[in-house]
C-alpha cells in the first residue's frame, strides 16, 4: 500500500472528499468492514444433514471448513422445515463444538472417587471382557421349566437420537447374545 | 406444539391464515395456547371423560360421517352376546379377574358368523392371550371369526355403533365439566368446531404428545381420539388424521427398528416362552387362518429377517435359526430392569445417548440401579447425571449413597454428534431422512454404529471356535458390513440389509423393491419389512433431497416414508367406496379406470396405501384371507377384517373402549364409577415405590395438588443436549415451577422466591413462577389446583446449569399395555421456600408419609368397585 | 443535509453511499410470534455473542432481560389480562431481580401485595376457563422479539467520536469493534435502550469495554443472504427485506388483522414522519407500545442537534471574536 493510499483511506480524507460529510457512512467505514463476508462463503463444503432435537426432523446445512464444523443453519430445500430453526436446533454448531464437551474415554473403577483416563483399545477390550464375564454367569437355558436361551445379567438402554441402523445393529447384536433387556426413549 | 416442536408449528400458523380454527386443549396456557384460537384449560388426567364428552356428542346429534362410518368402520359388526360394559359393571368391563388385575378379553370379541355368541370352541379359549400386552408387539390384534356379522342399518342393540353409544351416554357435557373441570359452554364450542369441520369437505386433524401416552390409561387415551377420527371420517384423509408429536429425532425409528425389548424389527413381536417355542407357533398367533390383511405376511416377514441375521445358517429345516431367538417371560421394559438392577439381578448396563437418572420417571430408583451395577457403560457427548451419580447424586448428599462404596465400575465413552457420523432419522410422520456425514468425530469419539460394531466383532473372535450352543447365535450372525479406510462400517451397507435382498434367481443380490416380494421360503432376506423397498435399485431413497418448493405439497421426492413411501396411511379411505374422492377440495387418492389400459388402477397425489390394481367394486371370494380377504372398500389394510376399529375385540388389555379413570394418584373421587383407577394397572408394590394416597383414602388430604410435568422450547428433555450449551442454558436457568395466583396465595408462595413439591418418594426445590396461565379448576364441586414442573434439570456438577429433577418425584405406575409410566400427573404438596438439604431431607419425606399413613399397600389396590367396598384399602 | 438529523429520509444516500442499495430492514410481526426464541440463540451462534448470565428473572419465560451488549435479540413475554395482579407482581419482582436485587424474594405475601393488588387501571378480565359462560376469557400471552431498530435517524451513531458505529450502503447502524474504543457515548443516546458496551473479563471475554448490538447481519446481507434471526424464524415473525417492501407488506398485515377483528393491531415504528424519521426495523404490535416496554413516541436524541451547534458555532463566533478583540487591543 503505498503513501498515497494510506492517507486516502484516512476517514477524514475520505470524509472531506467523499459524499459523506459528517463522516458517518461510506467515510467511516473501516477496511475491516469493507472487506466482511460471511464465514459460510469460504466453507469447504456443505453438507446436508438433519436436527438431532426433537422428531419433526428439520433439514439442516452443515458448513464446514478445515475439517471443522464452523457454522449449522436450516435447509431451505427441506419440505418439512423451510430452513427454518428452533432454539435448540439453531444452537446445534455450540452443542457439536461445545466448550464442555468431553471427547475421551473416562474411567471409574469401582469403589473409585475420581475419573481415570483409559486409553480406548483397552476399554473395548475391558467391556468384551465383562459382557461374556457376566453373560457366561447369568445364562438361563430355562425358566419356570421353559426353555428361554437368554441372559438377564445385562441390560441396555437407548436414547431415541440413534440412528436406524444403529438401533438395528444394537437389537441385532444384543439379542444373539441372548440380552432381552435392549429398551429405548421410546417406551419413556 | 409451539412449545416443544415449534418449526413444525409454522404449519399451523399456514393453516390459520387459511381459516383453520385452532384450539388448543392443555392443563396449561402455553406457547401454544397464545397462538391458538381456543385455549381450553383441562385437568391432567382427564382427557378420556372429554373424548368421551366428544364421542356422545356426535352420536348423540348424529354428526357422524355416515357413509365412511358404515362402509370403512366397525361401527355394524355385531358384538357377542356375553359382552358386558362398564356402565353396566360400574367401571369394569367383562372378564376382569381380582386375582390377577386382569381381563380375559374373550367376551370382548365379534360375534362369530353362525355360532353367535356360544363361546365353545377351541379357538375362543385361546382369545385372551392373543391381545396380550407385550406379547402382541405392535401388530394389529387377530379376529377370531374372519367371517363377521354386520348391521349396516347400525340398529342392533349389539352392533359397535350401539354399544358405544350406550357406554359415552353418561359422559354428557355436565359430566364433562364436573369431571374435567371445563365449563360446558367451553366444551359444547370444541364439540360443535370439531363436527362442523369434518365430513365430505373438511377434515379436523387431532394432534398430541405424551401429554396423552404418560398415563396409567395412555393407550385408551388415543384410542378415544381414534374413535373421534373414525366417525367424523378424517382417517386417511388429508389434513385429518392423529398426529403423534414425537419428542426426538428418531424415536419413532427406534420402534420401527425397535431397542425395545417387546418388539423385533417391523413391529414382529419377541418370541414369549411357552407360547412361541416353535415357529409354528410364533407365526400362528400373528397371522390366522383366513384372517385378512398384510400381517397374514407375517411368516414371510419373519424369515426373511431371520435371513437377514443368520444367512446361510437360516435354513427351513431349522426353522431359519428360530430356535435361537431367546424368549421373554414377561415384562422386561426398562423399568422392571431397574428394579433388577436394585435386586441385584442386572449388573451391566448399556447407556447409549440417554440420562435416565434424570430423565425416567421415580429417578430415585434410576440411580439407586445405577449405584448397584457390576459395570456400566454410558456412550454419550457430554458428562450427564447418569455416569456421574457416584460421585455427585442427590443420595450422596443425604447420606443414602456413599462414593466409596458404590462398586459400579464405569466407562465412559465419548459419543459422535448427528454431524460426525452417517445415518438416518425417522421423523415424527414416518418419514425417514438420511444424513451425511460432515466430519470425523474428534478424539476417542465415535458413533454408536462404530462400537456396536466393534463390540460384535470382538466378541465373536473371543468365542470363534466355541461349540458352545449359546454362542452358536453370535457366531451364526452375519457381521460383514462394508468397511471404510478407518475400519469403521459403512451405514449403506447396514441399510442394504435392513431394506432386503433377492438371494436366489435372476435377482439374487438385488435389493427388494417392497416387502410383497418377501417370501417365506427363504429366498429373500430383509431387516425390517415396513423398511423395505427404502433403497429400492440400490439408491438410498431416504437421501432423495428434491428441494420442496419444486415439488407438489405432498413433496414425495423428498427422503422416504414406511411402508412404501405412503406419506398419508390408510389413504384409500379419502375416497368413496366408489373409488371417487369424497369432495374435490379433499381429493387425494383415488381409483382412475382410464389408467393401466383401461383396467383401472388407484392414483393420486401420494402412493396409494392400497393394492394398485384393487378395484374398488372387488369383493373377496368366500373364505378367502390375506390381502386377497380385504374387499375393494375395506382401507384399513394392516386390520384383520380391513375395517377402522371404534371398538377393539382385541388387542388391548384395559377394555374394548377408553373408560374414564382417575390417574394412580388423584385428589379426586372418580364421578363416573366406583372403579377409581385402571384396574388392570401395573403396580409396584415396594418399599422404595411408596404411592400418595388418592381420594377416599385417609391422608389424601396431604397431597391435595395435582402436578404435571413437560417440556420447555429452550430445553431437550433430561438435557443432556441442552443444559451443556451455554446459548440454551441461559435461557432458562434454573428449575422452576408454574403456580397459579391463587395457589400462590393458599400457600405463600413468592414469585421468584422457592418452593418445595414432595410426593410420597421425595421432595425438590423449585423457584417460583407465579402465571396466569396457570388456572385453579373447579372439579366436582371444589377448586383443583394444578402445578407445572418442566423436567430437563438434574443434579450435577458438569452441566451448565443444574437443579433438583422433576422426575425425582413420581412413582412408578404404568399402562398394562405397554408398560410406559404415568408421569403427566400425581399428587404432591407445595410448601414456600427452600428444601432440607442433607440427612433432613429424609426426615422431611418420611414425616410426610407418616402423615398421609402411606404403606407398601397405599394406592395400589387395583380394585375399587362395589363388590370390593366403597374405597381404597390401604 | 437538512433532514440528516430529523426527519424522512433515505440514510444511506445521506451517508456517501452511491451504488443504489435499497435499505434494508425487519418487520417483526409480533402476532405470530411463538416466542420460541430461535432468534435470539441464531444470532449469538451466528455473531457469536457471549453467553448472557444464567439468572431466573422470574418475568414470565424472559431470562434474558433486555437488549444489550450480549443480547441482540430479546423475546419478551406479556402475560395479560388475568384475573389478578400477577403480572404486575412479577414484573416488579423480575426489575428488582433484573439489576441484581434479590433481597425481597423469599419474603412475605404483603411485601409483594399479592394479597391486597393495587388495581392499576389495566383490563380486567376473567382467567381462562373461569366462570361459566363460555365465552373466550381475555388472558393474553404477548410476545415479542425485539431488536435494534437501525433508525433512520441514529443518536448512537451521531454521537460516535471514532467513527465506530456508521451507516451501512444497506441504511443500516453498524458498531465496527475494530474503531470503538468503549467511551460509551452511545449507550445513553439510544432512545431505546439498544446498545451496551460489553461487560466481562478483560482477555477472556471477545470484545470486553466495546459496545455492542446488532448488525442486521452485517456480513451476511452482503453476500445476499438474510440475517440469521429471520432465518431460523419458525413462524417468520420476524421477516427480512427491503424497508419499502416490509412496509407494504406490514400494512397489508394490519388490514388483513383489523378485518378479523383484531382491531389493537398496530404498526410501530413503520412511519417516516416520527421523531426517528421511521424505523429499518419495525413492528406489529397488539396492544400500547408500553405494554412491550417501547417508547411510545420516540425521538431521535440528536434532533436538536443543529441547532445547539449552531448556538454553540455563535458561542463560538462570538468568543473567537472577543478573543480577537483583546489580541487587537493589546496590540494597539
Amino acid at each position: 500500500m503505498g503513501l498515497r493510499d494510506v492517507f486516502l483511506g484516512w476517514p477524514v480524507v475520505k470524509q472531506l472528499t467523499g459524499n459523506d460529510p459528517l463522516g458517518r457512512g461510506l467515510a467511516a467505514q473501516s477496511d475491516r468492514s469493507a472487506a466482511l463476508r460471511p464465514r459460510t462463503a469460504t466453507a469447504d463444503r456443505v453438507v446436508q444433514s438433519v436436527c438431532p432435537y426433537c422428531a419433526v426432523g428439520c433439514g439442516q446445512r452443515v458448513f464446514v471448513k478445515d475439517e471443522k464444523v464452523i457454522q449449522i443453519e436450516g435447509d431451505p430445500d427441506s419440505p418439512v422445515s423451510r430452513g427454518r430453526l428452533c432454539p435448540k436446533g439453531s444452537a446445534s454448531e455450540q452443542f457439536v463444538n461445545g466448550p464442555r464437551r468431553i471427547t475421551t474415554v473416562r474411567y471409574r473403577r469401582a469403589h473409585g472417587t475420581e475419573w481415570e483416563d483409559l486409553p480406548l483399545e483397552r476399554a473395548m477390550d475391558m467391556i468384551v471382557d465383562r459382557v461374556l464375564e457376566t453373560r457366561e454367569r447369568t445364562w438361563q437355558t430355562e425358566f419356570e421349566g421353559k426353555r428361554v436361551n437368554r441372559t438377564l445379567g445385562f441390560a441396555s438402554l437407548g436414547g431415541a437420537t440413534l440412528d436406524n441402523e444403529e438401533n438395528y445393529l444394537i437389537k441385532k447384536l444384543f439379542t444373539a447374545l441372548g440380552a432381552i433387556q435392549v429398551e429405548n426413549q421410546a417406551r419413556i | 406444539m409451539a412449545e416443544c416442536h415449534p418449526v413444525g408449528f409454522q404449519w399451523v400458523m399456514e393453516a390459520k391464515k387459511r381459516g383453520a380454527k385452532v384450539i388448543h386443549i392443555d392443563p396449561r396456557f402455553t406457547r401454544t395456547s397464545a397462538l391458538a384460537d381456543q385455549h381450553v384449560p383441562i385437568r391432567v388426567g382427564s382427557d378420556i371423560a372429554f373424548l368421551g364428552g366428544v364421542v356422545r356428542y356426535i352420536l348423540e346429534n348424529e354428526k357422524d360421517f355416515r357413509e365412511y362410518v358404515v362402509a370403512y368402520t366397525n361401527a355394524a359388526t355385531i358384538l357377542r352376546e356375553d359382552f358386558v360394559d362398564t356402565e353396566d359393571l360400574d367401571g369394569l368391563f367383562s372378564g376382569y379377574d381380582p386375582e390377577t388385575a386382569s381381563y380375559d378379553g374373550q367376551s370382548w370379541q365379534y360375534a362369530g358368523h353362525d355360532q353367535d355368541a356360544s363361546p365353545n370352541t377351541e379357538d375362543e379359549q385361546d382369545a385372551g392371550s392373543h391381545g396380550s400386552g407385550h406379547e402382541l408387539g405392535g401388530r394389529g390384534a387377530t379376529l377370531e371369526h374372519s367371517v363377521v356379522q354386520r348391521d349396516e342399518t347400525l340398529q342392533h342393540p349389539r352392533c359397535v355403533y350401539q354399544v358405544l353409544k350406550r357406554h359415552y351416554a353418561r359422559y354428557t357435557p355436565e359430566v364433562v365439566e364436573q369431571v374435567c373441570g371445563i365449563p360446558k359452554e367451553q366444551f359444547l364450542e370444541v364439540c360443535e368446531a370439531v363436527t362442523a369441520n369434518s365430513g365430505r369437505e373438511r377434515t379436523t386433524c387431532w394432534v398430541y404428545s405424551v401429554g396423552w401416552t404418560h398415563h396409567s390409561t395412555g393407550v385408551q387415551y388415543i384410542r378415544g381420539s381414534a374413535i373421534i377420527q373414525l366417525l367424523l371420517g378424517n382417517m386417511g384423509r388429508p389434513g385429518g388424521g392423529i398426529l403423534a408429536l414425537r419428542g426426538h429425532a428418531s424415536i419413532q425409528g427406534s420402534t420401527d427398528i425397535p431397542t425395545l425389548f417387546n418388539l423385533l424389527p417391523g413391529y414382529l413381536p419377541m418370541p414369549m416362552a411357552g407360547e412361541h417355542d416353535s415357529f409354528a407357533d410364533y407365526v400362528g398367533t400373528i397371522s390366522r387362518p383366513g384372517m385378512k390383511g398384510f400381517w397374514t405376511g407375517a411368516e414371510a416377514y419373519t424369515v426373511s429377517l431371520l435371513k437377514a441375521w443368520y444367512g446361510d445358517a437360516a435354513q427351513p429345516e431349522n426353522d431359519f435359526c428360530f430356535d435361537l431367538l431367546p424368549k421373554l417371560t414377561g415384562d422386561h421394559g426398562t423399568y422392571r430392569t431397574v428394579l433388577d438392577q436394585i435386586d441385584g439381578t442386572v449388573e451391566g448396563y448399556f447407556l447409549v445417548g440417554q440420562n435416565p437418572a434424570v430423565g425416567s420417571a421415580q429417578a430415585k430408583l434410576q440411580r439407586r440401579g445405577l449405584a448397584n451395577l457390576k459395570w456400566l457403560v454410558v456412550r454419550d457427548v457430554n458428562l450427564i447425571e447418569s455416569a456421574t451419580f457416584w460421585k455427585d447424586a442427590p443420595e450422596i448428599a443425604t447420606g443414602e449413597l456413599v462414593t466409596e462404596d458404590i462398586a459400579t465400575e464405569v466407562f465412559f465413552l465419548p459419543a459422535a454428534t448427528h454431524v460426525e457420523k452417517a445415518g438416518s432419522f425417522t421423523q415424527t410422520q414416518r418419514m425417514v431422512q438420511w444424513r451425511h456425514k460432515a466430519v470425523e468425530p474428534p478424539d476417542d469419539a465415535r458413533s454408536d454404529l462404530e462400537f456396536f460394531y466393534q463390540l460384535g466383532k470382538r466378541l465373536r473372535e473371543r468365542l470363534a471356535g466355541s461349540t458352545d450352543p449359546k454362542d452358536r447365535m453370535l457366531l451364526d450372525l452375519t457381521w460383514d458390513y462394508r468397511v471404510d479406510e478407518h475400519g469403521e462400517p459403512d451405514p449403506v451397507s447396514v441399510l442394504e440389509e435392513i431394506n432386503g435382498r433377492f438371494l436366489t434367481g435372476e435377482r439374487a443380490g438385488d435389493q427388494l423393491p417392497g416387502f410383497t416380494s418377501m417370501k417365506a421360503d427363504g429366498s429373500t432376506s430383509g431387516g425390517c419389512w415396513i423398511y423395505t423397498g427404502i433403497n429400492k435399485d440400490g439408491v438410498n431413497q431416504a437421501a432423495r433431497r428434491k428441494p420442496g418448493g419444486e415439488q407438489d405439497w405432498v413433496a414425495n421426492e423428498w427422503g422416504w416414508a414406511w411402508p412404501m413411501d405412503r406419506r398419508t396411511l390408510y389413504n384409500r379411505a379419502s375416497a368413496d367406496p366408489e373409488g371417487k374422492p369424497w369432495s374435490e377440495r379433499k381429493a387425494y387418492v383415488w381409483w382412475d379406470q382410464t389408467m393401466n389400459d383401461g383396467a383401472g388402477q388407484w392414483t393420486g397425489h401420494d402412493v396409494p396405501d392400497f393394492e394398485l390394481t384393487k378395484p374398488p367394486s372387488y369383493r373377496p371370494p368366500e373364505g378367502a384371507g390375506g390381502p386377497e380377504g380385504l374387499a375393494g372398500d375395506d382401507p384399513f389394510i394392516m386390520q384383520a377384517d380391513g375395517k377402522g376399529w371404534l371398538y377393539a375385540p382385541s388387542g388391548l388389555l384395559d377394555g374394548p373402549m377408553p373408560a374414564h379413570y382417575e390417574p394412580h394418584e388423584s385428589p379426586v373421587r372418580n364421578p363416573l364409577y366406583h372403579q377409581q383407577a385402571n384396574p388392570t394397572r401395573q403396580v409396584i408394590r415396594r418399599e422404595d415405590n411408596l404411592s400418595n394416597p388418592s381420594a377416599g383414602d385417609d391422608g389424601a388430604h396431604v397431597f391435595p395438588y395435582v402436578f404435571t410435568t413437560y417440556r420447555l422450547t429452550e430445553h431437550h428433555t433430561a438435557g443432556g443436549m441442552s443444559r451443556w450449551v451455554p446459548y440454551l442454558a441461559e435461557l432458562q436457568p434454573e428449575m422452576f415451577c408454574e403456580v397459579s395466583p391463587e395457589l400462590a396465595q393458599e400457600r405463600g408462595l413468592v414469585n421468584l422466591g422457592f418452593a418445595t413439591i414432595v410426593t410420597s418418594r421425595t421432595a425438590i426445590e423449585a423457584r417460583v413462577l407465579v402465571t396466569d396461565r396457570v388456572t385453579p379448576l373447579t372439579v366436582d364441586g371444589r377448586v383443583v389446583h394444578q402445578i407445572g414442573l418442566p423436567y430437563h434439570w438434574g443434579v450435577g456438577n458438569e452441566a451448565h446449569v443444574s437443579g433438583d429433577s422433576a422426575n425425582d418425584l413420581l412413582g412408578l405406575a404404568l399402562d398394562p399395555n405397554v408398560h410406559i409410566q404415568e408421569s403427566k400427573v400425581g399428587s404432591c404438596d407445595i410448601q414456600p421456600g427452600r428444601r432440607p438439604t442433607g440427612p433432613a431431607l429424609l426426615r422431611y419425606v418420611e414425616e410426610y408419609r407418616a402423615r398421609a399413613g402411606v404403606t407398601v399397600h397405599t394406592g395400589n389396590t387395583q380394585l375399587t368397585a362395589p363388590d370390593d367396598g366403597p374405597g381404597e384399602g390401604t | 443535509m437538512s433532514n440528516s438529523l430529523y426527519g424522512p429520509l433515505d440514510p444511506a444516500p445521506d451517508a456517501g453511499w452511491r451504488d443504489e442499495q435499497p435499505r434494508k430492514g425487519f418487520f417483526t410481526d409480533t402476532s405470530i410470534c411463538i416466542g420460541c426464541k430461535a432468534c435470539e440463540v441464531a444470532c449469538k451462534e451466528w455473531n457469536a455473542v457471549p453467553e448472557d448470565g444464567l439468572l431466573m428473572l422470574g418475568s414470565s419465560y424472559d431470562n434474558s432481560g433486555s437488549l444489550g451488549a450480549s443480547t441482540w435479540r430479546h423475546v419478551k413475554f406479556i402475560e395479560q389480562g388475568g384475573g389478578s395482579s400477577a403480572t404486575d407482581v412479577l414484573n416488579r419482582t423480575a426489575d428488582s431481580a433484573l439489576v441484581g436485587d434479590r433481597t425481597a424474594l423469599g419474603t412475605d405475601m404483603d411485601a409483594l401485595e399479592l394479597r391486597a393488588p393495587v388495581d392499576l387501571g389495566m383490563p380486567t378480565a376473567q382467567l381462562p376457563g373461569a366462570g361459566g359462560d363460555g365465552a373466550r376469557a381475555e388472558f393474553r400471552w404477548l410476545m415479542e422479539s425485539d431488536v435494534c431498530k437501525h433508525c433512520t435517524h441514529a443518536a448512537c451513531l451521531d454521537v460516535c467520536p471514532t467513527g465506530s458505529l456508521f451507516r451501512t450502503e444497506f441504511g443500516t447502524v453498524v458498531v465496527q469493534d475494530d474503531i470503538c474504543n468503549g467511551c460509551g457515548y452511545c449507550v445513553p443516546a439510544c432512545p431505546f435502550g439498544v446498545i451496551d458496551r460489553r461487560i466481562g473479563e478483560k482477555g477472556v471475554t471477545k470484545n470486553e469495554g466495546i459496545a455492542q448490538k446488532c448488525t442486521l447481519c452485517y456480513d451476511r446481507i452482503g453476500d445476499g443472504l438474510e440475517p440469521a434471526c429471520s432465518k431460523a424464524c419458525p413462524t417468520k415473525s420476524i421477516q427480512y427485506g427491503d424497508v419499502d417492501q416490509l412496509r407494504l407488506a406490514a400494512q397489508e398485515r394490519v388490514d388483513v388483522l383489523h378485518a378479523q377483528g383484531v382491531h389493537d393491531a398496530r404498526l410501530y415504528g413503520e412511519s417516516t414522519h416520527d421523531g426517528i424519521g421511521g424505523l429499518g426495523a419495525f413492528f406489529l404490535l397488539l396492544d400500547e407500545p408500553e405494554v412491550y416496554g417501547l417508547p411510545p413516541d420516540p425521538v431521535v436524541t440528536t434532533r436538536d442537534l443543529p441547532v445547539m451547534w449552531r448556538k454553540a458555532a455563535l458561542a463560538a463566533a462570538t468568543m473567537l471574536a472577543g478573543a480577537v478583540a483583546a489580541f487587537v487591543g493589546a496590540g494597539s
